[in-house]
């Protein structure tokens, strides 16, 4: 069942510019997004990507009815979401990473009996999922800290029960795990997943970091200078951008450049040599075809960085 | 409307709760506002130690005027007083999440840190025009004008509060400009108008209609004719200027909101 439907969909700006040379500030018209043509279906988890400014945060505008589209059409759970805005908020949640839905002032529960006055969830349901998030997202000690006190990730965690507590079928989160430390990432993107597994809940990510889609998405949608250049598996992506992964490997000897089959050496120093090898292919038989050959003393990954594998595509023709 | 009104109440206790854990600074706050809008009249009162009238009206006919004027400017500031804060809520991107909630988007900006202090102007309006009214001569008439009175002076100021606040979603910063004319339109009607020359009474009237929050309905209960030679219609006319008033802040606010550029990021 389709619950997004975006078609062709356009939004400009109009920005003042001063040009050189004259003291008038002109008018221009800026797009950042255009073009624009998706659908995404219910219980789907899709990465949304692209570099800054790309139009991410101008689309998720969009689609939660903030932003009134130039034009295009956009159906959200049936609705349109700019004319329809109030309405389509209790099917919706939304998590801007960089600012917070909660309350400065009040402590994270007035916050969320606030939210349970907002959206009138039934009171028993709400004591329910907050029972369960506070347990899941490690909430409970912080009940009663006012939100400023609250560190990023404890803020970030505050947010998205939030955004769920009254049972949202979409929940649309804007880079979500931007400036949390590695533990607070991976027990997101778990809760993340069981969300999706155990309430079925369609999830639209904007992420800079490339861990999230892959621990996340199915699906990858990538935008730049406001449209859209690739939708499909991220393994599709790395394969477009001809995106590689590292295997920086230190040997217990000096020895001349590995040669295998299936990775290319692309750098030595000392013992130390890093070999580079599809993004899409298993590091295992790479791994035990080394092992065989060569006295290795320990062995690491290193994943494509999501701006390189954006540049990469941009950088080639758009295929077919 | 009606669920506008119960989610404004829901949200605003919950704000009176927070606060009350706090109560020395609750009641400082509101001694502190009550005290503050009193001086006004106190300023008024030593005036009329020295002269005996102004632009032809008594003490007791100025208090009148300023309680009522008082009582509309109170109200509207107490229920959407907040409103000017706009371009800070924009800035902040408080306006974004507030737009992804389900009550109307004005209920949520103008219950947001609702404070019961703001009530010190209502109680410090309410002793000025109770006092006023005891020189009244009072018949049923001039009752329901009085009551008519307060309710479309507050939708008046109500209005105005919306409609300026508004020019907030083109240009960030532009509340002093609104204040020009919601306090300033409070302070010029703390005073009868034939303390002005002709030509602004009129655009009190018919441009920025802030004279039918007190000045026309106030000449019907004190029984005076119009000093203008205005036709006494417009005293009975300050509801349709509030409905006037309503229906433009409406459709100014929608406007706003579907012009609406959000932030970056």
């Amino acid at each position: 069942m389709t619950l997004i439907q975006v078609t062709d969909l356009r939004r400009t700006f109009e920005v003042r510019r001063k040009e050189e040379g004259s003291r008038r500030r002109h008018r221009v018209e800026v797009e950042a997004v255009r073009d624009l043509t998706f659908e995404i279906a219910a219980g789907e988890m899709v990465g949304y990507i692209g570099p800054n400014g790309a139009g991410k945060s101008t689309t998720i505008k969009m689609l939660t009815g903030i932003l009134v589209p130039t034009s295009g059409h956009i159906r959200v759970a049936g609705v349109d979401p700019s004319r329809n805005r109030t309405a389509l908020a209790r099917r919706i949640g939304v998590v801007f990473g960089q600012r917070t839905s909660l309350w400065w002032d009040l402590p994270l529960r007035d916050s969320f009996d606030l939210l349970q006055k907002i959206y009138r969830t039934d009171p028993a349901r709400h004591r329910a999922n907050l029972a369960e998030f506070l347990e899941l997202l490690d909430l409970g000690e912080l009940l009663d800290t006012p939100v400023r006190q609250l560190s990023l990730g404890q803020r970030m965690r505050g947010d998205i029960a939030a955004a769920l507590l009254h049972d949202p079928e979409i929940l649309y989160l804007d880079e979500p795990t931007i400036g949390l430390d590695v533990i607070s990432k991976g027990r997101l993107r778990e809760f993340l997943r069981s969300l999706n597994r155990e309430r079925d809940t369609t999830l639209m990510l904007t992420t800079h970091d490339l861990q999230d889609i892959e621990a996340l998405c199915d699906r990858v949608i990538v935008i730049d200078h406001g449209t859209q250049v690739y939708d499909g598996t991220l393994a599709g992506l790395h394969e477009r951008g001809g995106s590689t992964r590292t295997l920086v490997v230190d040997l217990v000897d000096e020895v001349a450049p590995i040669l295998i089959a299936g990775a290319e050496t692309r750098r030595v120093e000392g013992p130390r040599q890093w070999l580079s090898f599809p993004a899409d292919a298993s590091a295992a038989p790479l791994v035990a075809a080394l092992a065989s050959s060569y006295d290795v003393a320990d062995l690491s990954i290193q994943e494509p960085d999501i701006e390189d594998v954006i540049r990469e595509l941009y950088s080639r023709p758009p295929a077919g | 409307m009606v669920d506008a009104a119960v989610a404004y109440y829901r949200i605003g206790s919950l704000w009176v709760r927070a606060s009350m854990a706090y109560p020395a600074s609750f009641w400082m706050m509101a001694v502190g506002s009550f005290l503050m809008t009193g001086l006004d009249f106190v300023g008024i009162w030593i005036l009329f130690g020295n002269v005996d009238d102004l632009g032809g009206f008594s003490l007791t006919e100025i208090g009148f005027l300023y309680g009522a004027t008082g009582l509309g400017i109170a109200f509207a500031d107490l229920f959407v007083g907040r409103v000017e804060r706009l371009g800070q809520m924009i800035r902040f991107g408080r306006l974004d999440t507030m737009m992804t909630k389900p009550v109307p988007l004005l209920v949520q900006v103008c219950a947001d840190e609702f404070a019961l202090r703001r009530f010190a102007r209502v109680f410090q309006a309410t002793i000025v025009f109770t006092w006023a009214a005891t020189y009244v001569d009072w018949t049923l008439p001039r009752a329901l004008v009085a009551v008519e009175m307060v309710v479309s002076g507050s939708l008046i100021f109500f209005s105005l509060f919306i409609s300026l606040a508004c020019i907030q979603f083109w240009t960030a910063d532009s509340s002093e400009a609104a204040n020009a004319f919601t306090y300033g339109g409070n302070t010029v009607t703390q005073f009868p108008l034939t303390v002005f020359p002709s030509e602004i009474v009129k655009a009190l009237t018919f441009v920025v209609p802030i004279a039918f929050v007190n000045w026309y309905p106030a000449l019907f209960i004190l029984g005076r004719e119009d000093p203008f030679g205005l036709p006494s219609a417009l005293q009975l006319a300050s509801p349709v200027a509030a409905a006037v008033m309503l229906a433009v802040s409406a459709l100014v606010w929608r406007t706003g909101v579907r012009h609406y550029r959000s932030t970056g990021s």
